[in-house]
């Protein structure tokens, strides 16, 4: 029913460092700019860094896809591989197989995904291993 | 109240219409139609940027003249600590606060004591299960009203206590009543400011209705008064009653220090501030306690209505606190003292939307997407010549009808080579 929608997407590189942050950065901006309610805002922010993170540190490489319309912010993240072998096992809060190297930059917690489902209201994850891996998150605005 | 209340003003005749302020200010809050600039009232946090970088002295800050404290029969002088930081070789913080008060006031009252009440205030707050972390600092009002317009999910983080200058004016008003069985209609508060933030703060207070404060004076313009003053010497007066950590608010750092708290985070520089928040907003730092952030460079040292040197003025602070006793605030401030005063806010902060395009979703959509539209067709070069801070703030003037597309350099000139080569064409074919 909604006629009109916004749609962006931001390609996010491996290892990407020196700009982490920077696609959440500018879907925080989109989302402020058309008026987002501040309890939604926060809570896709903290998704959508953590959703950009992962791409940045666990994939290949990726896509991350902002589409509002008047009822839903939809975020969406996919990836070019490796996959997630046992999804169960990475949802679970503070398991991570992020290297150290990336720790000590103060990641690694192994919360990003638990928090990312707590934080939307509509959820999901599907992942082949060498193929890549899709994340869909979904926040009602109304 | 007056919402639209600025104390950041232009001075039409001096403006040159250059770009150097629009470039420079954080929330892309000016621009330059017909040659002049202009601010955008819902957008200027007045922090006071655009006053510090323009060339041409255009920008000016609106405080009370000296001469508005003989409004009342009794006045008492609410100096900044940073003040203290102006005078390079001044020995002592009671030559200053006794230089002020013969300037023409009957008592000072340092803002650095209400910083004390503030600080223990904090340490209290900080105690409780379930605040918001980090805390934000209340204390620089360019920075809470950057996060009114720009970060309005961290409207919950910041701190619900009164600034120090509100606090130190409540006290030094009872006391002088009391002391002197006087009316407090009679005696007139004021402060002597850094920034025109807190100006404006006095005039349009966050967070609770009237402001305690009668007035502001620039330390700007109190500088060259109370310099002649300190001149002339004479006996010192025993008036200084803060401890070293409530002078030290003068600095970026001191507000932390003050509450004794390893696990906080000081800022100061307004981008800086603002590529903090993103990280807060991000959840990056909510491991942390409590947050200062300062639009000014060093704090409120390097504040735009101050003189000295912002370095200077730190070094001169951080001498002058050595030599004090090191009370800290939890000590020298009776945990009974914060029910005293009205010490915390009364009102909620409100966010004031200042990126909103629209309050229908469906319509800011619309917008958004003419925007976008506009903006593809503009070179992305950012370069001001517009009169907009960038080629996508030009885009949303032209699609709010503020701008055309040919305030666009690159685009009129793309439009006057096509016109130059129909002219050619033209002539060409009349010539046959
Ligand atoms: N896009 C992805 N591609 C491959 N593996 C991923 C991806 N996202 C998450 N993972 C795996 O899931 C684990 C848990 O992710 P997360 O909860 O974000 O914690 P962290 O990023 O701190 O490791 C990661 O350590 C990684 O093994
Ligand atoms: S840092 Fe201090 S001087 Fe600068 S704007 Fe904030 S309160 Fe004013
Ligand atoms: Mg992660």
């Amino acid at each position: 029913m909604a006629d009109v929608s916004i749609l962006e997407t931001f390609d996010v590189e491996r290892g990407a460092f020196e700009t982490a942050g920077e696609a959440s950065a500018t879907i925080k901006r989109t989302l402020k700019r058309l008026g987002v309610d501040v309890g939604i805002l926060r809570r896709v922010a903290v998704a959508t860094y953590e959703v950009e993170l992962n791409l940045i540190i666990h994939s290949l490489g990726g896509r991350l896809e902002l589409a509002v319309d008047e009822n839903w912010v939809r975020v969406t993240s996919r990836d070019r591989g490796p996959g997630i072998p046992d999804i169960d096992k990475a949802m679970t809060e503070g398991y991570s197989t992020a290297p150290e190297d990336v720790r000590t930059l103060g990641f690694g917690a192994g919360m990003g995904l638990p928090n990312m489902k707590r934080n939307a209201d509509d959820f999901s994850i599907a992942s082949e291993v060498g193929v890549g891996t899709t994340i869909c998150m979904g926040f009602k605005l109304r | 109240m007056n919402k639209a209340y600025h104390s950041v003003r232009l001075e039409k005749e001096r403006c040159m219409g250059c770009t150097t302020c629009l470039k420079r200010c954080p929330t892309e809050a000016i621009r330059v139609r017909d040659g002049r600039a202009h601010i955008i009232d819902e957008l200027c946090i007045d922090c006071g940027e655009c006053i510090r970088v323009c060339p041409h002295h255009a920008k000016v800050a609106l405080t009370d003249p000296f001469d508005s404290i003989r409004r009342f029969p009794y006045r008492i002088a609410l100096p900044a600590p940073s003040l203290y930081g102006q005078f390079k070789s001044l020995g002592s913080i009671n030559r200053a606060l006794t230089g002020l008060r013969r300037l023409g006031f009957d008592a000072v009252f340092e803002v650095a004591r209400g910083a004390d009440v503030v600080s223990r205030a904090l340490i209290e707050r900080l105690k409780r299960p379930n605040v918001p972390k980090p805390l934000i600092s209340a204390a620089c009002p360019a920075i809470v009203r950057l996060i009114q317009a720009r970060f309005p999910d961290l409207i919950d983080h910041v701190v619900d206590i009164r600034q120090p200058m509100e606090v130190a004016a409540l006290m030094a008003k009872r006391e002088f009543c009391q002391q002197h069985g006087v009316a407090p209609e009679e005696v007139g508060c004021f402060f002597i400011t850094p920034c025109p933030a807190k100006m404006t703060a006095i005039r349009s207070p966050i967070g609770h209705e009237k402001s305690a404060l009668d007035g502001a004076i620039s330390i700007m313009e109190i500088y060259g008064r109370l310099a002649a003053q300190l001149r002339k010497g004479g006996e010192e007066e025993s008036l200084c009653g803060a401890t070293p950590y409530g002078v030290g608010w003068a600095n970026s750092g001191g507000e932390a220090a003050a509450i004794h708290s390893e696990n906080s985070m000081a800022v100061d520089g307004i981008e800086n501030v603002i590529r903090v928040l993103e990280e807060i907003e991000n959840n990056r730092l909510n491991d942390l306690d409590f947050f200062e952030g300062q639009a000014c460079t060093g704090g409120c040292v390097g504040g735009p209505l101050t003189f000295e040197n912002g370095y200077v003025a730190k070094n001169t602070i951080r001498k002058l606190t050595e030599r004090m006793e090191h009370t800290r605030p939890e000590a020298a401030v009776d945990a009974s003292a914060l029910n005293k005063y009205p010490i915390y806010n009364t009102l909620p902060i409100e966010p004031t939307n200042g990126m909103r395009l629209d309050d229908n979703i469906v319509e800011a959509m619309r917008k958004m997407e003419r925007i976008e539209q506009i903006a593809k067709e503009l070179p992305g070069y950012d370069c001001g010549s517009c009169g907009s801070p960038t080629c996508r703030t030009l885009a949303e003037d032209i699609a709010n009808g503020y701008a055309g597309e040919m305030d666009c350099i690159y685009r009129l000139k793309s439009r006057l080579q096509v016109m130059a080569q129909q002219m050619v064409e033209l002539s060409e074919r009349t010539r046959k």
